[in-house]
């Protein structure tokens, strides 16, 4: 059957050699279209997940503000300033929040080698690594809980920070700088991070150090903001919410009051993309299907051909006994095999194009990808374009009179 | 031949071919044309029948009828003791493929595919394994006398030969019945007089027979002479010269 269907493939493909080549080009295009449009749209998601998560994963940061509306005798416009004792005895009365740290910053100057730098200094807790995705070049680590308790002097390098400081080559780790004349142990350095969003400065361009050893060296009591992290991006408004009411209650403050401080809810970024990228695919995806359905008219066109050039040899099939399922199969298979042929030709190209593709682009758009997913809906449109562009030529075949096909 | 297993029993008492009252009426738009006005045809087992009259006189509509090829206006139509009038494309297209073996003035093989695969194909509509088919196929052209020409192409073949070729497919399924339409009306006389005892070889063997044509001399070989004439029998005879 599929021998058969092979063998007259060939012959009606050289009875048509131009016209099949067309046909065939254009579902060439049209999967090209489709895969490399969905490609990119996977790339490019991906792309804009991953930047996004460089600034943290999930997390949302806040900054105080001041008060908009009077509260208990207290006028509006009133300073809003918390410490990070606020933070820890609200704490334990939120629920669903699974990581909270507050932030200090400060420039200072970093000196070492007798050369002075101007740097970006955060005083944080241990769990702001995890929360803003501060990975370690191996080899180093970021701030520790004993680090916290014995305030020691001990800092965490942005990675432009420390090839800026050091030269590139040289590893930071072990090596003390000064801060503002304070000695301080280099215990990590930033892994390079794409990253498309921040506050204060890049990641790449800060450095940390404990919360705690900040405050000693400064006597600072209020933060400069606080980030924290739901247990899942679902319940970022509640845990927000929940957190801003615990907080009014103990610094006084109407539960109301959206300004008494700010809050950056990067989940909602995510949540905007999901939905930003679901459309945008759609597009794609619509676009690319309309060049294959094009393509797919080919095929029917060429099929309704070549039913015509072969009348004859359909009608003396059914004389003999051929039943309309058989003839029917016959032209639907050939279909399928037309297609099928320029289906995985695309593909190899598509494919193609993703491997060659710029690595210098990659951080702009990301990198294309024929996912599963995209394979499977290619397939998917590609066998309904296969199955209708052979139906019509292959029903109006298994139709004929056998008689008048006969005479042709 | 003769050892052949009885695919098809024939109900005692009945003929291959009963026709009642066969009509037949071509509709175009606002003409009607009557091609057939009621015939009445009986032909037994093992009768050699041919099938003369002008052209016009509704032979061609007699012959796609009795071949299953079209269906009656009216009457009734047994073919081996079944009724064909009232049955579907599918069926219709069975009862080809078991009961009648078709030869074509214009031979109508498919000549993209080897004289082998041509005799093969009723086989392969027919549902039968690839293992007994070939076997068939290839016993069958030794007997029409190609056995030596199995892989060729039918345009590599003479008109007699691709003749040959459409008996022997003709013959693939054991039908009960061969139709031939005109079969030497495409061949010179001395290929014409050879495809003529390919089929008195046939008969003699017992296959039963009808030739549509309007050769005399093809005719006189037959058992039975059927002259139709503007859609109706006018005269049925045996032949003086039955071989």
């Amino acid at each position: 059957m599929l021998r058969d269907a092979l063998l007259q493939l060939h012959r009606d493909l050289k009875s048509q050699k131009l016209r099949t080549l067309l046909t065939v080009f254009g579902l060439v295009w049209g999967t090209v279209a489709v895969t490399l449009l969905l490609a990119f749209g996977t790339g490019l998601k991906k792309q804009l997940i991953k930047t996004t998560a460089g600034l943290g994963d999930r997390i949302c940061i806040s900054w105080p503000g001041l008060t908009s509306i009077p509260y208990q005798g207290l006028g509006k416009g009133r300073r809003i300033r918390i410490t990070d004792e606020d933070l820890q005895s609200v704490r334990p009365r939120v629920d669903g929040l699974k990581r909270m740290s507050s932030e200090y910053s400060d420039g200072w100057k970093m000196v070492y080698n007798l050369r002075t730098f101007p740097v970006d200094v955060s005083g944080v807790s241990p769990e702001f690594g995890d929360m803003r995705n501060l990975i370690p070049v191996p080899g180093g680590r970021f701030l520790n809980d004993l680090d916290m308790r014995d305030q020691r002097r001990v800092v965490f390098l942005g990675n432009k920070v420390a090839e800026d400081v050091f030269g590139k080559g040289t590893d930071p780790v072990g090596k003390t700088v000064l801060f503002n004349g304070s000695p301080f142990l280099v215990i990590g350095v930033l892994t390079a991070k794409q990253q498309d969003s921040s506050y204060n400065s890049r990641d790449s361009d800060l450095s940390w150090i404990p919360g705690t050893t900040f405050r000693a060296l400064t006597g600072r009591k209020y933060l400069s903001n606080f980030v924290y992290q739901p247990a899942s991006a679902l319940e970022s408004k509640a845990v927000t919410e929940s957190l801003r009411s615990a907080l009014s209650r103990r610094l006084k403050f109407d539960p109301e009051d959206k300004e008494a401080f700010s809050v950056w809810d990067v989940t909602e970024q995510f949540q905007f993309f999901e939905v930003f990228m679901l459309a945008f695919t759609l597009f794609l995806g619509i676009v690319g299907s309309l060049t294959l359905v094009v393509g797919g008219i080919g095929v029917s066109n060429i099929m309704n051909v070549v039913v015509d050039e072969r009348t004859k040899e359909i009608g003396i099939k059914m004389a003999l006994g051929a039943k309309s399922g058989a003839i029917l199969r016959q032209f639907l298979v050939e279909t399928l095999i037309v297609t099928a042929i320029g289906g995985l030709a695309g593909f190899a190209i598509s494919l193609g194009i993703c491997a060659v593709f710029p690595a210098s682009l990659e951080e702009y758009v990301g990198r294309p990808e024929v996912s599963p997913v995209v394979a499977g809906i290619t397939v998917g449109i590609l066998g309904i374009i296969g199955l209708l562009a052979g139906w019509f030529p292959a029903r109006s075949a298994a139709r004929l009179d056998p008689v008048v096909a006969m005479k042709m | 031949m003769s050892s052949r297993p009885e695919k098809n029993p024939l109900p005692t008492g009945r003929a291959i071919i009963e026709m009642d009252g066969i009509r037949k009426v071509y509709d175009t738009g606002k003409v009607k044309v009557e091609a057939l006005k009621g015939v009445d045809l009986r032909i037994e087992k093992g009768e050699f029948v041919a099938i003369v009259g002008p052209s016009g006189s509704g032979k061609s509509t007699l012959m796609n009828l009795l071949g299953c090829l079209d269906t009656p206006s009216g009457g009734d139509y047994f073919i081996g003791g079944e009724k064909v009038a009232g049955l579907t494309r599918d069926a219709l297209a069975e009862v080809r493929n078991r009961r009648v073996g078709f030869v074509f003035q214009a031979f109508n093989l498919l000549p993209q595919i080897s004289a082998f695969e041509n005799v093969e194909m009723p086989l392969v509509f027919g549902g039968v394994p690839p293992k007994v088919r070939r076997a068939k196929a290839a016993e069958l052209l030794g007997k029409v006398g190609l056995g030596d020409r199995m892989d060729h192409k039918p345009t590599e073949l003479s008109g007699g030969q691709m003749q040959r070729v459409a008996i022997a497919r003709a013959l693939a399924m054991d039908p009960d019945i061969v139709l031939a339409d005109e079969p030497t009306g495409n061949l010179d006389t001395t290929s014409g007089t050879d495809i003529m005892g390919v089929f008195l070889d046939l008969w003699k063997q017992g296959s039963t027979l009808v030739v549509i044509t309007h050769d005399m001399v093809l005719a006189r070989r037959a058992s039975r002479i059927v002259e139709i004439r503007d859609g109706r029998i006018v005269s049925d005879r045996a032949a003086e010269q039955a071989a």
